[in-house]
């Protein structure tokens, strides 16, 4: 049985070991950009496009209620953003002009909760944190993702490539490996995604609950059993920016529905 | 935090069938999982679903861990009366989360 | 894994891919027929059942085995008379065989339920539905759970 598992794994990496030029392969054809969507069964598409069935709206739901919640004496998250925040999402993560920092959605609105409701940050991962995400995510749903990718941004685009195109982990194998040049392969019972983060905070079965892109990005480096960085690392947002810029104009599905 | 989202479509016809979904945030862990460092992670699940129009039962279920996370019910309802649907999950503990909708019949 | 002390590539290999199998398995008992049959005594005892009436619907191929999408429907007038009592879903596989059991009224209208389940494997499931005059249908489906890429817990 062992050494059955060990002929998988095997075939597993040298399946990605084939030479390839990394210029001509790391980077993904714009007409051929796929949503993980593409990649799942008819039942798994029609969840995720179920606006009453899909799990992921129990946390939009609650984000909803917290964004027009008072913390304590100070104004709710609607006080400021009466109109709303329809395609904000969608041009995140976003270099910070004052802090000069580059922040992806959780961060942006750990920030606003600490510098103007004077409140604590929302751990990372927490149902409370997930519900805002989502809710302000959910906002962007069918718009085209368009960061910016300009000036400061520029840098923190090549770091996300670097960690991309980096080989890591006991399998020694990189993120473009199978998501840029082996998508729409299969991988045991799986067809390979592209790695796109359009979806996130998504709704994984493998999880039974809500999660953010850092929680799948912790899963594809164990995955490789590489050691996974902490959430809400700047590496992390650092590939979030990179990802997103590798699928300018891609639709954004919060809360999509994932294996 | 236990979220329910309802779907009772209103106003109907009196006679109609409908489809009624409800939708509980559960985690129903089986019992069946361990955790990070090999420990079983304890059973928790909710264990009966009831639904009711003006106090009379109309659709039950028994969940057992074999029910994935999040349930969802689907189940249908002759409309003959207009009412309040009352929703009821219970859990292993007698825990009880409700919730209830309006039938209106034309 | 005492032989040989020297750690290879192979044996790294054999390591990585042992905890690919550990951790891929989201249940960790496994159910049988036996268990099944089981299951149907408790909730039936001896009475006979009869194949048909019964509608069982699973996708032909589940991506895993986390949240599988389930119906059935049980043909019935469903009149204060003559209608379906309950429905019971038994998997031959799962640690548990009984995974739920619908309970029905005449003001039903159908005998109709559908939700999400948990499959530990490739199986067939069998719906048993009992009617208010007793008699006892049955009606099955098979799916194939496929394995994850990366299953990581």
């Amino acid at each position: 049985m062992k050494r059955l598992f060990a002929l998988m794994a095997g075939a597993l990496i040298s399946g990605c070991f084939a030479p390839s030029a990394p210029d001509a392969s790391s980077v993904l054809d714009a007409n051929e950009i796929r949503s993980g969507t593409h990649f799942l069964t008819p039942e798994t598409q029609a969840l995720q496009a179920d606006a009453f069935a899909n799990p992921g709206f129990l946390w939009v739901d609650r984000g909803a209620v917290l964004f027009e919640q008072p913390i304590s004496d100070r104004p709710p998250c609607v006080t400021c953003h009466e109109a709303g925040l329809k395609g904000v999402a969608a041009t995140y993560p976003k270099m910070d002009p004052v802090s000069g920092q580059l922040f992806n959605l959780e961060g942006r609105i750990n920030q606003c909760r600490v510098t103007h409701q004077k409140a604590a940050p929302l751990t990372y991962e927490s149902d409370d944190l997930l519900a805002l995400s989502a809710f302000v995510a959910n906002q962007s749903l069918g718009d085209p993702i368009r960061v910016d990718i300009t000036g400061d941004a520029a840098k923190h685009v090549r770091q996300g490539r670097d960690y991309f195109t980096t080989r890591r982990g006991q399998f020694n194998l990189s993120c473009q490996q199978c998501h840029t040049q082996h998508w729409g392969q299969k991988l045991r019972g799986d067809t390979i995604s592209q790695g796109h983060g359009n979806g996130f905070p998504a709704y994984r079965f493998e999880w039974q609950s809500l999660g953010s892109l850092h929680r799948r990005l912790r899963d594809c480096d164990t995955g490789v059993r590489a050691q996974p960085l902490p959430y809400g690392d700047p590496t992390y947002i650092a590939v979030e920016l990179f990802l997103a810029a590798r699928a300018q104009g891609l639709d954004m599905e919060s809360p999509a529905v994932r294996r | 935090m236990a979220g329910i989202r309802l779907a009772v479509p209103s106003p109907v016809h009196q006679g109609e069938i409908i489809e009624i979904k409800a939708l509980i945030q559960h985690a129903m862990e089986s019992g069946f999982r361990r955790g990070a460092r090999g420990e079983v992670i304890e059973r928790n699940i909710l264990t009966r679903f009831e639904c009711d129009l003006n106090g009379t039962l109309v659709f039950a279920a028994d969940l057992h861990p074999g029910v994935a996370a999040n349930p969802l019910i689907t189940f249908h309802l002759k409309a003959m009366e207009p009412g309040t649907l009352t929703f009821t999950w219970t859990d292993q503990h007698g825990e009880i989360w409700q919730d209830s909708a309006a039938l209106k019949i034309t | 894994m005492t032989a040989k002390p020297i750690l290879t590539r192979r044996r790294l290999l054999e390591l990585g891919a042992g905890t690919v199998f550990i951790t891929a398995s989201p249940i960790t008992s496994y159910a049988a027929q036996s268990d099944l049959d089981q299951a149907r005594h408790t909730l039936f005892g001896e009475r006979p059942i009869q194949d048909g009436r019964v509608t069982l619907k699973l996708p032909p191929i589940a991506e895993n085995g986390h949240s599988v999408p389930l119906s059935v429907g049980i043909e019935s007038p469903m009149t204060e008379t003559d209608y379906v009592k309950r429905v019971a879903i038994l998997s031959p596989r799962n640690p548990l065989s009984l995974i739920a059991q619908y309970h029905f009224t005449p003001q039903s209208g159908e005998a109709y339920a559908a939700g999400r389940i948990r499959l530990a494997g490739t199986q067939t499931l069998e719906a048993i539905a009992e009617m208010s005059d007793g008699t006892l249908w049955s009606g099955r489906m098979e799916t194939v759970v496929t394995l994850a890429a990366c299953v990581v817990l």
